[in-house]
Parts: structure tokens; C-alpha cells; sequence
């Protein structure tokens, strides 16, 4: 049997990872991070049991396999269909940030200015897609002041205040939520700002705003992120992540 | 056609497709070859990985249009690119992934543009400089009409691209679990080129592989040429997978100017086959 007193951290955010998922239905889950894929899959494997799962590359799993590994197919989704996906509108994508603002905006692209940037790293990828076409969440394993900034360098991902209300091409924008290692996060504070929605177990309010770079709504009056279940505990530790691998990114 | 014979039809200031997807099934033999001539100043199009990087290795890429640039395993980031970023030695006209295919789409089509919602709200019409526009719908939703990114044609003048089996003529078909957008670089180009693992007879090559995997037909491709392993370090369907030793060893390598001389003279100073004898070398000894 599991104890409270024996949940990690990390198991706390795997569980809070698969709650992005919680009412989402029939759709493709594209969780982009270890912890975000051990969410999806306990989501399937609990409470969201139609979500689409793929290998990240090029198939979609009829079964739910452990991180890392394989189960049996039942279909094909090379790149090309992704984007078809994405316009449909009928996936929900967790991605990684380095950079995240309190309006929402997201950058993955690369520091400094647009063409000459002092530290590159991917580009905008599918980031502009993603979120202006369907739910996304993002997963960031450390949270720290230097990724949660008053400004991003380069929006990869749109925020909140980049929405033109008055234009209906935008009216599928979404962000969902933020987990990080010390909470789970919205932007349902005022004018879609950053809110909290609870704090992990151990996790103060004053830690959160100490690693935040601006004040986010709701710090104060939020709550615990709830316990997994005996059952989740299970899922995590037996099925979906014996080497735990969760804890390279969050360790206990 | 000889890797060298298709890069002898390349002209400097040309804009150019590379198929495959970051570090998967590029047409790298097909690179090394314009890292041997001395052509230069070329605009790249593609979903970018270590053939970037290569081409900025030998400052011959003046602006580049791509989706991302990744290694697609650890470090992930390109060095060389990177390093022409950080030195503002290329334009950048970065966008969405979806864009990519959307604008290649497009220049298939013969179209000046189509609509996409990627990229509206983001930095991508700052990295445009002007040159990314919107259009607005002539067919209102509930009384306003939608303003989309009208994504340009990608119009290219070459596209190089690398696929598992070939006929003589151009026929060509991939093996695995994607075709990435191969298809769509030859559409959208004027001159096309393909290198493929291995020439067979059209009836060898339709009896291997299911009709779906028939990638390419005569109408797509100019030039054909045999090379095997002509996507390495980069993986290749069914062929070979990625050679990540050699891919740590060509990031590790960018580190300073005295080790990226030592790579330079042990893989790319000479022909395909003495790189290709030189990667047997080193697979040997790591």
C-alpha cells in the first residue's frame, strides 16, 4: 500500500499533468515532456480512456505503453497529417517554454532580438499553430523567475493580449493550464492573467512569488493540488514509469 | 547523374528546398556536394536540421525560410546554426511548421497565397519584415469576416530531397513511417533532385513497396542519382537509423575552430565515397 507521507513531488505533478486532460473527449493528446506524456497516458488510462496517443513520431497507440516504450497500433499520424490535425482544432498540446509571460505568451524560439538573437535555440516550431488553433497547456519542471518574465523575447507562443477580439480567426485560442514544479496555474486571473489554482503539498505561496517575475492572481487564497489516488500511485510507479525518469525532471 | 553533376546545375543566389524533417532523412550526400563547390549565397527552405547547419558552416546560406531547426536529439540545437544567428550572418524569415507546408502548398498549386491561421498573434510577421501579409475573407462568420496569414507560394528554384528507392526516372518511393513533405519540395520547384539509397528497374521498384509509398513520378523529378547512405548522419526509414555517435561528434566538433578544421579535413575535404569510408572509420574506432 502507499502512504501520503511517501508521494514525491514528482508524482504530485504527474497527476496534475493528466488533470490538463480531464473532459477533453475525443481528441489528440500531444504532451511534448516526459512528465506531460506519464500525465496523458494516466488520463487514458483513468478518466479519459477516448484520448489519441502517439509514439511522437509517426503512430498512434491502441494500447498505453510505459515511457519509452512500445504497445500495439491503431493508426498513422506522420507530420503532415499533425498539421491537419492542428487545424482541425481537435488536439490539446502540452509544450515546454523557455520563456512565459503573465498574459500567456511563450517563447521557445531563441533569446534576444528577432535576427540577431543572443542564444538560439529551436525557432517557433509549431508554437504559433498550436495556439491559435486549439487548447494548449504548458509543463515547466522548474519554476523560476528567468522563465515566468515580465516580457518574452520572442512570441512563439500567443498570449492573452495578442487576441483581437474583434477578429473571429482567433476565437479557437485557449490556453488551458500552467503545472509547474510548484503549482498548477491558469489564466483566468484579471484581463487572462496568471492565476494560481493550487500550490503542490509543502509549496508556499511566498516560494511561488519569490520564482515569479510578476504578481499572480489568486496566490494567497489557493489551495492544496490534491494526493494521487491509490490507483494513480499504482499507475505511475508499476506501469507507466518504473525507471522513474519523472524524477530527472523534478527531483524528490 | 553524379551528386556533383546536380550541383553543377545549381547557380549561387538560388533559393533552395531540402526535404526531410530536422535530423531525419535529409539529402545530405547531396549537401556535402554544395559544400564542395563554390556555390553560395543561397536561401534555404526547410524544416531544418544538420544540412542547415552544414551549409552555415561554410557561410553559404543568406537567408533561410524554415519551421524549426533541430537535431531532434540532444544537444538539439544546431550549432553552426546558431552560431549564424547569434552573428547575424542570415535573414530569418522563421515561421510556423504549419506555414511551411501551407507555402509549399501553395507555389504546388501555382497560387500566390493561402489562408492559415498559424502565426497570427505571434512574432512570425516581425521576423517577416513586411514581406507576410493578411487577408481578410470575403465571407463573414456571424456578421465579421475573418483576417488570416495569407502564407506566400514558397516558390523554389531547386529542391533536393533523399528517398529509399528509385527508378532511373525519377519514379521514387520511402520506406518507414513518413514521407515528410518530399513530394511537396519537388512540386514547388523548378529543377528537382533526387538521391535515392538504391536504383532498381520501375517493375523492381513497384513490387517492393505498397503503391502509397510512391512518393515521386516522372513529372516531379529532373535528376536522379544512387547514394547509398546519402542521408547520413541523419536517419533513414527503413534503411538506417540516425547515427547519433557521429551527429554528438559533429556538434562537439563545432566547439572550436581547431576541431571543426580536423572534421572538415577527415569527412569533407574530399568525394561522398571517402566520407563515407571515413564514417566506417569512425563507427570502427568509437
Amino acid at each position: 500500500m502507499t502512504s501520503i507521507e511517501t508521494v514525491t513531488r514528482a508524482e504530485i505533478c504527474a497527476v496534475a499533468c493528466a488533470e490538463i486532460f480531464s473532459g477533453a473527449g475525443e481528441i489528440m493528446a500531444s504532451p511534448m515532456s516526459p512528465m506531460s506524456i506519464i500525465g496523458a497516458r494516466l488520463a487514458k488510462l483513468t478518466t479519459e480512456p477516448d484520448l489519441l496517443l502517439s509514439d511522437g513520431e509517426a503512430l498512434l497507440f491502441a494500447d498505453t505503453p510505459p515511457l519509452g516504450g512500445k504497445a500495439p497500433i491503431e493508426g498513422w499520424i506522420p507530420f503532415r497529417r499533425v498539421f491537419d490535425v492542428v487545424a482541425s482544432g481537435r488536439r490539446h498540446v502540452v509544450m515546454g517554454a523557455n520563456q512565459i509571460d503573465r498574459f500567456g505568451n511563450q517563447n521557445l524560439s531563441a533569446f534576444g532580438s528577432l535576427q540577431r538573437p543572443t542564444r538560439q535555440m529551436f525557432g517557433v516550431r509549431g508554437a504559433p499553430g498550436n495556439t491559435i488553433n486549439h487548447a494548449t497547456s504548458y509543463w515547466v519542471a522548474r519554476h523560476t523567475n528567468r522563465v515566468f518574465t515580465d516580457g518574452v523575447d520572442i512570441v512563439s507562443g500567443v498570449g492573452y493580449d495578442k487576441v483581437d477580439a474583434a477578429d473571429p480567426a482567433y476565437r479557437f485560442h485557449h490556453l488551458h493550464r500552467v503545472v509547474t514544479n510548484l503549482g498548477v496555474f491558469d489564466f483566468e486571473g484579471p484581463g487572462h492573467t496568471m492565476r494560481a489554482r493550487s500550490l503542490h503539498p509543502g509549496v508556499t505561496a511566498d516560494e511561488v512569488a519569490e520564482n515569479t517575475s510578476f504578481e499572480i492572481a489568486g496566490l494567497a487564497e489557493a489551495g492544496e493540488t490534491r494526493q494521487p489516488s491509490a490507483e494513480e500511485l499504482r499507475l505511475i510507479r508499476e506501469v507507466l514509469d518504473p525507471k522513474k525518469i519523472r524524477e530527472t525532471e523534478v527531483p524528490s | 547523374m553524379s551528386l556533383d553533376e546536380v550541383v553543377g546545375e545549381l547557380r549561387s543566389g538560388m533559393t533552395i528546398g531540402i526535404g526531410g524533417w530536422g535530423s531525419r532523412r535529409k539529402p545530405m550526400a547531396l549537401v556535402r556536394a554544395i559544400l564542395r563547390s563554390d556555390i553560395t549565397d543561397l536561401t534555404v527552405v526547410g524544416y531544418g536540421g544538420p544540412d542547415l547547419g552544414l551549409l552555415c558552416s561554410a557561410g553559404k546560406v543568406r537567408k533561410a525560410y524554415y519551421g524549426f531547426v533541430s537535431l531532434d536529439s540532444p544537444p538539439f540545437y544546431d550549432p553552426w546554426f546558431a552560431k549564424a544567428r547569434t552573428s547575424g550572418a542570415l535573414t530569418a524569415r522563421e515561421m510556423d511548421e504549419g506555414m511551411l507546408k501551407c507555402g509549399l502548398e501553395a507555389a504546388a498549386a501555382r497560387l500566390p497565397f493561402l489562408p492559415i491561421r498559424a502565426g497570427l498573434g505571434s512574432d512570425v510577421p516581425n521576423f517577416w519584415e513586411g514581406e507576410l501579409k493578411t487577408v481578410e475573407s470575403p465571407y463573414p462568420v456571424d456578421g465579421a469576416p475573418e483576417t488570416l496569414i495569407a502564407m506566400p507560394a514558397l516558390n523554389l528554384d531547386a529542391a533536393l530531397v533523399h528517398l529509399n528507392l528509385g527508378d532511373a526516372h525519377g519514379n521514387a518511393a520511402y520506406t518507414g513511417v513518413d514521407p515528410y513533405f518530399d513530394d511537396l519540395f519537388c512540386l514547388a520547384a523548378q529543377r528537382r533532385y533526387v538521391s535515392v539509397e538504391r536504383v532498381v528497374e520501375t517493375e523492381e521498384l513497384v513490387k517492393t513497396v505498397p503503391l502509397q509509398a510512391l512518393l515521386l513520378n516522372r513529372m516531379m523529378v529532373d535528376g536522379v542519382v544512387e547514394a547509398p547512405g546519402g542521408a547520413h548522419f541523419t536517419l533513414a526509414g527503413d534503411d538506417y537509423g540516425r547515427d547519433e555517435k557521429f551527429q554528438k561528434h559533429y556538434v562537439e566538433s563545432a566547439k572550436t575552430p581547431e576541431a571543426w578544421q580536423r572534421f572538415v579535413d577527415t569527412y569533407l575535404a574530399g568525394s561522398e565515397e571517402q566520407y563515407q569510408a571515413a564514417v566506417r572509420r569512425f563507427a570502427e574506432e568509437a
